[in-house]
């Protein structure tokens, strides 16, 4: 293979080197804002993460996340192959350019343009093996890449086709960055095509050229044609950091500092901005928010959210209060962006800390009041939070399968409760919500218990994360009443109706219960699924997190959550939360239960 | 003058055409429910803060409505945002939006 111009330069290269200098600068400048933004111990985790076996990981997740995009191709095959082809046929058209300049023309090594317009600078006199397999091989990945720009086209036409209901509305700087991409590929296709009669071609390039050659002169178009690849190419590099394709470089930053250990901690700045960055706009999380059936929520899910936050528009803010933080955006996420933590974050700096006052919890003595024996210090302290003392009938049908167990058990708020802080958290009220988190440990570690049992999944989440309870198990009321059945201290008979479970956010992605209520329910009736995933089950709209929904716009995501719910016609509802009940029983025309009292009615 | 022992005691009359209605105003514009209430009581008789202390939801949108803001706002205080009264209103009325604005609304004015 021998070099077709001598000095290796052609004035068409100047558009895209430009624009490669300024991509470089431009990230390199990004990257070093965020590494020093760091704390000194993040800063080491990173380093330690860097220099250990983690990194193979980091180069795992780099594969399967940038490159192959496996998380995609789980949701869907076609839509999967469209972003794999894109990302990783140009990935590959990159890469093996580079080798071939290393074998072919290693005086070339480190010219910036040289393996991107490699076909245009040599020519090839004889069909070499050597060069054909290579030929081959770009040929290929260009077809790939070319067939996955293809689907891209289409899904702007018809995007259920590729399993997605709505897609992201694009920004200008979008729209510029998807046109110019759109154009790379087949605009280098039209370019290899027309000098390959000099420089060698493969299946695709030399038919092309073949073809072309029937009614145009190569040598006329070809330089017009390789001066529009360089300048889509240069407009796509220009347009990238104002575009959604920012995600392209970021995500790699953000996949070391994640494998790091490091988590954001603050909406805008620092690891965070990584993360706004990584988002690709996909529009996953669009068909996933339970928002989206309601009118014109859709516009607050977190793909818009992390654009304004972006830009720092003020109204995020507004946005982040919308959210009823269920968590589903982030459990589909192809890039993993914990956006319900940077909703929080956002939220937290902009709460009035220091007007909410609960001097009045510290002055209370502790007192736990019993039903049992007060002197035998009993090992089950039962707390049963708010929103289970609207719906008193979970702690009954409770107490009555722990009677029957013959547990003893202390009754911790039978006189009302101090709320255990989530939904000030969830508000935004992490520094207000410490009053409560002290008050309520108070208690609890006053009580010698061993387990404390809750019936709220909310409480539930709250008391495993913020709460430090040294040798206190917590335990949710299904994990309980399965570990019950289990020792065989209740016995049930199975019924002969069908029920569907309803996973609670908070105890199912918030706190990753899914077995134990499943086998509870499996022992008492006969269990269907749902039309969703267990980890994709849709919010009840009763959630606490959003201030700003409507009574009217719960409603409408509750009878959506249901119809999902009752899609394979189970006779009754079970769920394990208060909150998911009350929301429920408002609306479902079958029995809605929750889980205690199935098997209470079940109980031998 | 004589002391009889006794004195007039001062006008409770709020002039609606004077009183700062300001927050109340704000409190209609985000959201509206506020001026749903019936004053029944549910959301006072639920809270879980009452228990401990003097906070009653009811009273605070009645004093919002006739402009006494400062009372309204200590009343609401001790509240834990956990959700109870939203449950039972019967009226739907966001009342966590309204106790979290009004706790703004005064972050804006002092801090």
């Amino acid at each position: 293979m021998k070099e077709r111009i001598i000095f290796g330069y052609d004035p068409f290269v100047i558009p895209f080197t430009l624009g490669v200098i300024f991509i470089l600068l431009y990230l390199g400048t990004g990257t070093v804002r965020i590494l020093l933004s760091l704390k000194r111990e993040e800063a080491i985790n990173l380093l330690s993460s860097i220099f250990s076996v983690k990194i193979f990981k980091t180069f795992k997740d780099i594969l399967f996340d940038v490159l192959l995009h496996i998380k995609i191709f789980k949701r869907n095959i076609l839509l999967g192959y469209m972003h794999t082809s894109i990302a990783f046929g140009w990935f590959m058209l990159i890469f093996i350019g580079h080798i071939e300049v290393i074998l072919y023309t290693p005086q070339r090594n480190g010219v910036i343009y040289y393996p991107v317009f490699f076909r245009y600078f040599v020519m090839e006199t004889s069909q070499t093996l050597r060069g054909a397999f290579f030929f081959f091989l770009m040929d290929l990945f260009l077809l790939i890449v070319i067939s996955g720009v293809a689907l891209a086209i289409y899904k702007r036409f018809r995007s259920v086709r590729l399993g997605m209901k709505r897609t992201t509305r694009l920004k200008t700087g979008d729209k510029i960055a998807l046109w110019s991409l759109w154009m790379i590929f087949p605009l280098r296709l039209l370019a290899e095509s027309f000098t390959a009669d000099i420089s060698g071609g493969s299946f695709l390039t030399s038919t092309i050229n073949n073809l072309l050659g029937r009614f145009a002169e190569s040598t006329l178009y070809m330089d017009t044609i390789w001066w529009a690849y360089s300048c889509a190419l240069a407009l796509f590099l220009f347009a990238l950091p104002f575009s959604r394709y920012m995600h392209i470089p970021t995500e790699i930053l953000l996949i070391f500092l994640r494998n790091a250990g490091i988590k954001s901690t603050s909406s805008r700045d620092g690891f965070a901005e990584s993360e706004i960055y990584s988002c690709s706009s996909c529009g996953i999380c669009i068909d996933a928010c339970p928002m989206s059936v309601s009118g014109n929520k859709s516009e607050y899910t977190s793909v818009y959210l992390l654009r304004k936050l972006r830009r720092r528009r003020q109204d995020s803010l507004f946005m982040a209060e919308q959210c009823l933080m269920c968590g589903k955006c982030v459990e589909l996420c192809p890039v993993e962006i914990d956006s319900c933590r940077l909703k929080l974050l956002k939220k937290r700096e902009n709460f009035p800390n220091k007007i909410f006052d609960y001097d009045y919890l510290g002055k209370r003595e502790p007192v736990v009041e019993s039903r049992a024996n007060l002197e035998k210090k009993s090992k089950v302290l039962y707390y049963a939070g708010c929103m289970t003392h609207l719906t008193p009938q979970i702690y009954r049908s409770l107490f009555n399968i722990m009677d029957r167990a013959k547990i003893e058990y202390s009754f911790m708020d039978r006189d009302g409760s101090i709320c255990c802080g989530r939904p000030l958290i969830l508000s935004g009220g992490e520094n207000a919500a410490k009053d409560l988190v002290e008050a309520n440990s108070k208690i609890i570690l006053s009580s010698n218990a061993d387990i404390l049992l809750l019936s709220c999944p909310i409480c539930f989440k709250v008391f495993n994360e913020n709460y430090n309870l040294k040798g206190v198990k917590v335990m949710h009321h299904s994990q309980y009443i399965n570990l019950l059945i289990q020792e065989e201290k209740i016995k049930l008979k199975k019924g002969d109706f069908s029920v569907v479970y309803h996973d609670p956010c908070d105890l199912g992605r918030g706190s990753l219960v899914y077995t134990e209520p499943r086998e509870v329910i499996s022992a008492a009736a006969i269990l269907k699924e749902s039309s969703n995933l267990p980890n994709e089950s849709i919010c009840c709209g009763g959630s606490l997190a959003s201030r700003r929904f409507t009574q009217s716009e719960r409603d409408s995501v509750t009878l959506h959550s249901l119809e999902k719910l009752n899609v394979n016609n189970p006779q009754k509802l079970v769920t394990s939360c208060p909150l998911c009940l009350k929301s429920f029983a408002k609306l479902n025309k079958r029995e809605t239960l929750d889980i205690a009292q199935l098997v209470e009615n079940q109980m031998i | 003058m004589v002391d009889f022992g006794f004195k007039l005691s001062s006008s409770n009359r709020i002039d609606l055409d004077s009183c700062d209605s300001d927050l109340f105003l704000k409190l209609k514009a985000e959201s509206g429910t506020i001026k749903q209430c019936i004053a029944c009581g549910s959301c006072a008789s639920s809270c879980s803060a009452a228990n401990f202390t003097g906070v009653n939801f009811r009273k605070t949108i009645l004093l919002i409505e006739r402009g006494k803001n400062e009372e309204a706002k200590e009343l609401i205080k001790g509240c834990m945002l956990c959700g109870k009264c939203t449950l039972v209103c019967p009226r739907g009325i966001n009342t966590r939006e309204i106790i979290l604005s009004i706790n703004q609304y005064y972050k804006k004015e002092r801090f």
